[in-house]
Formats: C-alpha cells, sequence, structure tokens
C-alpha cells in the first residue's frame, strides 16, 4: 500500500512536464469546436508531435502507471485532448494489436501512432443500444469482399473519419453473439452516408451513419468470421479506467475554481452549497485515489488476465473495477455542475458560459459507455455474483 | 506506485479476519448483545496476539508496524462488529500502562465534541480525555488543548441508553484535569482515532454488501431469488460502490496521514457504512427489521461511529474550506 512513485515514474513525469513546457507555447490556437476539418487537423498534429517526441504509445505499451502520470500531466498542463485520435488510439488501435494479423497490424497501427489516419465506431445502432449484441446491420460475403448493409449511430469524428471500427451481423441464425465480425470499413467506400446528430447542448458532436451495400474486403476483417463479439468486448473493456484520469483531474480544478467563485460572489455564505461543495471535494479525491488504487492493480495483473486484452507487455485492463469507478464518477460530475450551476446563480442560464456548456455535456455521462443501469448490472452480477435475471 | 496490499498486509488482514472468526463469531456476537460486559479474556488474547501493539516499536515491544496496517486490523474489526474500547486501546497502548498486552484497558473521550461520550464506561480502568487539536485547534473556551487523563472513579457521568447495544455509552459531565500528559499529540491523536474509526466503517460497510448479496442469492419470491430482479441488484451494486469508494480513501489516507485525506476519508466511511446497512436492512426485508437480524447491529454502531471523531458537518465544512486553502 503504497503512493510514492518510482525514480522511473518521478523521471518520466519530469522530462513529461519539461517537454510540455516547451511545445505547449508553440501550438496554435485552438479550433473553432463546428470545424470538423480544423478540428482532425488540430488533434491529428499534436498526436504527430506526441510521435516525434517518442509519447506516441503511451496508450499502449506503457505501464498503468506511466499512463495515469501522463493524462495527468498533460491535462495538468492544459495540453490538447486526444479528440480525434480517440478511437484509433483508445479503441480501435488496441483490438487491432491484439487481434490483428502482422500485416493488419503493419497497415493500420502506425498511422494511428503518427496522427496520419483517424478512426470512427460504428458498433451501437438506433435499435442496439445497451443490448448491443441485438445489432442488425447485415454484412453478406460476396466474392472477396462483404456487402454491408444498416445504420450505426453515436458515431465520434465521422465526418473526419478515415475508418470506421464496424460490427456486424454475418450469421442470422447463430445466436446474437456469435453471429457478429469485425470489419475495419474505409469511411470514403461507396455506400457510406454521414448524417451529424445534434445533441442537446447544440453541438454536433456525434452522427449518424448509413450504410447502403458498402463493399468492405475481407482482408479487413479483425479475428475470426462470427467472432466479432469477443473481439469486440477487447476493446470494450479498454474503454473504462484511467480515460477519466484528465477528467478528474479537471473537475478538482472547476471545483477549486467553484469555491473562489462562490466566495466572490457571497454565495459562498450559503453553507448548504458550502457543504456541497466540501463532500465533492471528498469524492473526487476519493475517485482519484480508486484511480490510482485500480491503475496499481491493472499494473499488477499477471500477464494472461488483463494482459490478454492489451496491446503492450506492461498493460492490464482496469475491468469490472472500471464499472465501479464510472458509476460514481458519472454522477460526482451531474452534481459538479449541478453545484456550478448553483454558484452561477441567473448565470447559470447563459448557455454561453464554459461551466453550462459541461453541465449540458456532463448529462450524458450516465448513458454514454454503458449506462448507469447496466453498469449496476454488470457490478452485480459480475463482481457480486448475483443471478442474472430482469 | 504500487497502492495495493502487500504480501504481509494481506497475510495480515488474512490472520486477522481468522482469528476475529474463531474468537468472535455470530454466537459470541449475540452473547454480546445480552451481556455487554467486557470480555476480558478475549481481551487479554488480542492483546498477546499483538492487536494493540501493533504500531509500537519493536524495542518497545510492540509489533512495529504503522498506520496502514492498523487500518487493515480496524476493518476486520468493523467487519467482525467486535466491541470494546478499541480505538482507544490501539491508541494508547504506548501511553497507559497494560494496554500494551490488553491486561488493563483506556476509553478515550473527545473533550471538545458537542456532548463528551464515554464508550464502555463499566470496563475502562482508566480514562484518556482529548481536548483541542481539532480544526480550530484551541479547547473549548477557558480550556488548554491537551491530553488530560483520569481515574474513571473521578469522572462524572450521567446515564445514557445506548442505541448500539453492543457499546454502553455514558455522557460525560465532569473530567477532572490535572496537568496535560506530555506524550501524545491531540491532533495526531484526534486524526488516527478518526481513521480508524474510518477503517472499521469500510469493514461493516463491505460486510453488509456481503451479508444483502448472500440473501439475495437466497431468498426466492416469485419463483425467482430475489438479487434477480435488478431493483434489488441496483441496491447491491450501490453499496458496492459506496464501499469501494471509501476504502480506497481510508487507504490513501493511512498511507499520507494528511487531514483533509482523514476527513474525507472518515465522511465517505460514515456514509458508506450507514446507507450500507440501511440498504442491506432494506435488501432483508420483514427479517431486517427483527433483532434477530444482525443487520440493526451493523446499522447502529455504523451511526455511533459516524457521531465520533468528526460528524458530518464538520467535515465538509472543513473540506469546503480547504478549497479555497
Amino acid at each position: 500500500m503504497d503512493l510514492a512513485y518510482t525514480e522511473e515514474e518521478r523521471a518520466f513525469r519530469v522530462r513529461l512536464r519539461d517537454w510540455l513546457a516547451s511545445v505547449l507555447p508553440t501550438l496554435p490556437a485552438r479550433p473553432d469546436p463546428r470545424d470538423w476539418p480544423a478540428r482532425r487537423a488540430y488533434d491529428t498534429a499534436w498526436q504527430r508531435m506526441l510521435h516525434d517526441a517518442g509519447y506516441a504509445d503511451v496508450h499502449w505499451d506503457a505501464a498503468p502507471t506511466i499512463r495515469l502520470i501522463f493524462l495527468e500531466e498533460t491535462e495538468r498542463a492544459g495540453a490538447p485532448y486526444v479528440g480525434a485520435n480517440f478511437v484509433g488510439l483508445l479503441h480501435a488501435g488496441p483490438t487491432i494489436a491484439v487481434e490483428g494479423t502482422p500485416a493488419q497490424r503493419q497497415r493500420w497501427l502506425p498511422p494511428v501512432l503518427r496522427g496520419d489516419e483517424v478512426w470512427c465506431q460504428g458498433f451501437s445502432e438506433p435499435d442496439a443500444g445497451s443490448d448491443l449484441a441485438s445489432l442488425r446491420t447485415r454484412a453478406v460475403r460476396d466474392g472477396d469482399d462483404y456487402v454491408v448493409t444498416g445504420a450505426k449511430i453515436w458515431t465520434s469524428h465521422a465526418e473526419v473519419a478515415d475508418w470506421c471500427e464496424l460490427l456486424v451481423r454475418t450469421d442470422p441464425d447463430a445466436p446474437r453473439h456469435r453471429g457478429l465480425t469485425w470489419l475495419a470499413m474505409p469511411m470514403d467506400a461507396p455506400g457510406v452516408t454521414v448524417r451529424p446528430l445534434r445533441t442537446l447542448a447544440g453541438t454536433a458532436e456525434f452522427a449518424e451513419v448509413f450504410l447502403d451495400e458498402v463493399r468492405v474486403p475481407a482482408g479487413n476483417r479483425v479475428g475470426a468470421e462470427n467472432d466479432g463479439w469477443r473481439v469486440t468486448m477487447v476493446t470494450l473493456s479498454f474503454e473504462r479506467g484511467t480515460a477519466f484520469v484528465g477528467e478528474v483531474v479537471a473537475c478538482r480544478r472547476v471545483l477549486g475554481a467553484l469555491a473562489r467563485a462562490a466566495r466572490a460572489n457571497g454565495r459562498w455564505d450559503d453553507a448548504v452549497l458550502r457543504r456541497r461543495l466540501g463532500r465533492l471535494n471528498a469524492d473526487f479525491a476519493a475517485l482519484w485515489r480508486l484511480i490510482q488504487w485500480n491503475v496499481s492493480e491493472a499494473g499488477a495483473a499477471p500477464a494472461g488476465r488483463g494482459a490478454s486484452a492489451a496491446p503492450g507487455k506492461g498493460g492490464g485492463v482496469p475491468g469490472t473495477g472500471g464499472s465501479v469507478f464510472k458509476l460514481r464518477y458519472s454522477h460526482a460530475r451531474q452534481e459538479l455542475y449541478d453545484a456550478a450551476a448553483e454558484v452561477l446563480g441567473a448565470g447559470a442560464l447563459d448557455a454561453g458560459h464554459e461551466w453550462v456548456a459541461d453541465r449540458l455535456s456532463s448529462l450524458s455521462y450516465t448513458i454514454a459507455a454503458g449506462t448507469s443501469q447496466i453498469q449496476q448490472n454488470i457490478v452485480a452480477e459480475r463482481i457480486l455474483g448475483l443471478p442474472k435475471g430482469r | 506506485m504500487h497502492f495495493q496490499l502487500t504480501d504481509e498486509q494481506r497475510a495480515l488482514r488474512d490472520g486477522t479476519r481468522k482469528l476475529l472468526d474463531g474468537r468472535f463469531g455470530r454466537d459470541r456476537l449475540r452473547a454480546a448483545v445480552d451481556e455487554p460486559a467486557l470480555d476480558r479474556a478475549l481481551w487479554r488474547e488480542l492483546g498477546a496476539a499483538g492487536f494493540f501493539a501493533l504500531r509500537l516499536p519493536e524495542e518497545a515491544g510492540g509489533v512495529g508496524l504503522g498506520l496502514p496496517e492498523a487500518v487493515l486490523v480496524f476493518e476486520e474489526v468493523g467487519r467482525a462488529l467486535l466491541p470494546g474500547p478499541l480505538v482507544a486501546c490501539e491508541l494508547l497502548a504506548g501511553v497507559v500502562d497494560g494496554v500494551a498486552a490488553g491486561e488493563r484497558t483506556a476509553g478515550l473521550c473527545d473533550g471538545s465534541a458537542e456532548a463528551v461520550l464515554w464508550e464502555h464506561p463499566a470496563d475502562c480502568d482508566e480514562l484518556i480525555l482529548v481536548e483541542g487539536g481539532g480544526r480550530d485547534a484551541a479547547g473549548a473556551p477557558g480550556r488548554a488543548a491537551g491530553v488530560y487523563r483520569s481515574a474513571p472513579d473521578r469522572v462524572a457521568c450521567a446515564p445514557l441508553t445506548s442505541v448500539d447495544p453492543l457499546t454502553p455509552l455514558a455522557r460525560v459531565t465532569d473530567f477532572p484535569r490535572g496537568a496535560p500528559l506530555a506524550g501524545p499529540d491531540p491532533s495526531r491523536l484526534r486524526r488516527e482515532a478518526a481513521l480508524l474509526t474510518a477503517a472499521q466503517q469500510v469493514g461493516s460497510a463491505v460486510r453488509t454488501v456481503e451479508t444483502a448479496v448472500a440473501h439475495a442469492r437466497e431468498r426466492t419470491q416469485f419463483g425467482a431469488p430475489i438479487g434477480s430482479f435488478q431493483a434489488v441488484k441496483h441496491l447491491c451494486a450501490q453499496m458496492l460502490v459506496r464501499a469501494e469508494i471509501a476504502r480506497s480513501a481510508v487507504y490513501a489516507a493511512a498511507v499520507t496521514e494528511g487531514a483533509m485525506d482523514v476527513t474525507g476519508a472518515k465522511l465517505l466511511a460514515d456514509e458508506a457504512a450507514v446507507r450500507n446497512a440501511r440498504d442491506c436492512l432494506q435488501v432483508h426485508g420483514g427479517m431486517g427489521f427483527t433483532w434477530e437480524a444482525d443487520v440493526h447491529l451493523h446499522l447502529k454502531r455504523a451511526w455511533l461511529r459516524a457521531a465520533c471523531w468528526g460528524v458530518a458537518a464538520e467535515a465538509e465544512e472543513a473540506l469546503a474550506a480547504d478549497l479555497l486553502g
């Protein structure tokens, strides 16, 4: 039980901090959030800088603690987010690294690490959300191609992506988890239509993707035909855990800013609000400790357990512990921005205020990447061992 | 960074659980409910096992372990609902003679609390009162911060029927103070008492999750185990979330010993223990409302611990002030 970082970990932190201090002032201004090509260019340029400085694969090969330090320091320094590189670096890339052939790894991984290619995710469908295994997008083998028809939804960066990691049904007669296949689909293929979806925050952060007889070469299949569910689970388990490191750092910074704003505008005199902020201080401090706990656990996982899902040697996947974390974090984030609204008073009606925009986006946290209700089922069934049922 | 238990810490936890399972199982727990006088033989046995001398240096006859190890042991204590002035004896083992060996017992009172409560008043050979050392540093008006001792028969008390059947209580109305003891530091004592109390809350919170889950797997209604119903599942899942978050906070506070870390950990552990006990009661349905079920013992002890060494309102105010610091 030790929170001290090793010499190697401290050295990594210092080196990273120095590098960030030297390069961040040279970055161009952040792009207009509505300008997708500009966002792609900005995010991929940042990934290229990370690549050239030797940090490209910190999400893949580095030990979990190194990854934690990387995410903590980049957030503290105000560095760009992973942005358009998210699916490539954290979903599709790790999947290909584990399940792909040598040729597939060679084809797809280096461009992700260099920031040359952007990926998006085509898993969810209008009728397959929490019940992902019920998805209906069909892929029919025709010669050397699969012919894909269907619709995907909640696809971030679809407008600017080069590739889509696509989950399709190849055997409609098999039990539903057994008839799925994982394909890498080029987004410029004929028959792909992208329709942006406007969120309640007013911005178009993701899209629907319609597929009309899109031909995908069979060589783009990762894993065996009809083994796509297992291949996909490798990716999904990668989503939880260190993914929220930077956000928790940011939430703790916002919490301090809320307290100072409340003192400046007099609302600090309200004991109810003050105590809410004090409680959130304890909550986010504890969430940070839970991250450290989960990351240490992932780092200590013997090869063959978590490591099977991680591309790197030092890997390990924050598994069900991630569900415990996400259940609390997603609600704590919403409580944080509800408290922000209280601090702002009438200012909470100004959609132009950063905290108000973040309050709106916080509403997705209890839904995205497994709703809180699904997460509770996962915790109850897989950790606590309660029987399946409805 | 390796924020996981070492092999030695795991062994200590497992050994403690085994010892308590063997010496303070369910029969003994229920017997203690009917007869709450301290089991001196058990106390001596705990002393002989190094329970109270855990953190005393080896050259002083102690085990030489640290606060994280004490926290692990106290988590097990909370799990087993072991009664007695445990926190007091752990913290006063180097202060009051005979306590380390389990031969004598000492009580510890928070002189700055709204009501000065004394746990197990009939079973303490000596009483120590800590005055001040909290966030406000000074003691009550007219009193100096410090740690004072008294023979129990010189302390004036008002009787109190304890809500927790396993923890007899008295309310101290007058505590004759001599010169403060030279050794212990009031703020440190207070911080460590809060942390060891929080550790017990975590143990209780984890135990009530397990109890609720075991019942939900066993109990059948509408032709299915009630644990297969999402309404019950989600109660249990949230119990685990509370327990695990609190546990991370308590372990981290044991490592850092930071005042705010301890304050936050106690706040979350109190909430985890109280709310988990209530949810456990709910999962048990009507049986949960009976004296015979153990759930109420967890809830009542959790209430008592939540009222000791820093209550929620104080903790939240301190943590709020910390945001401006």
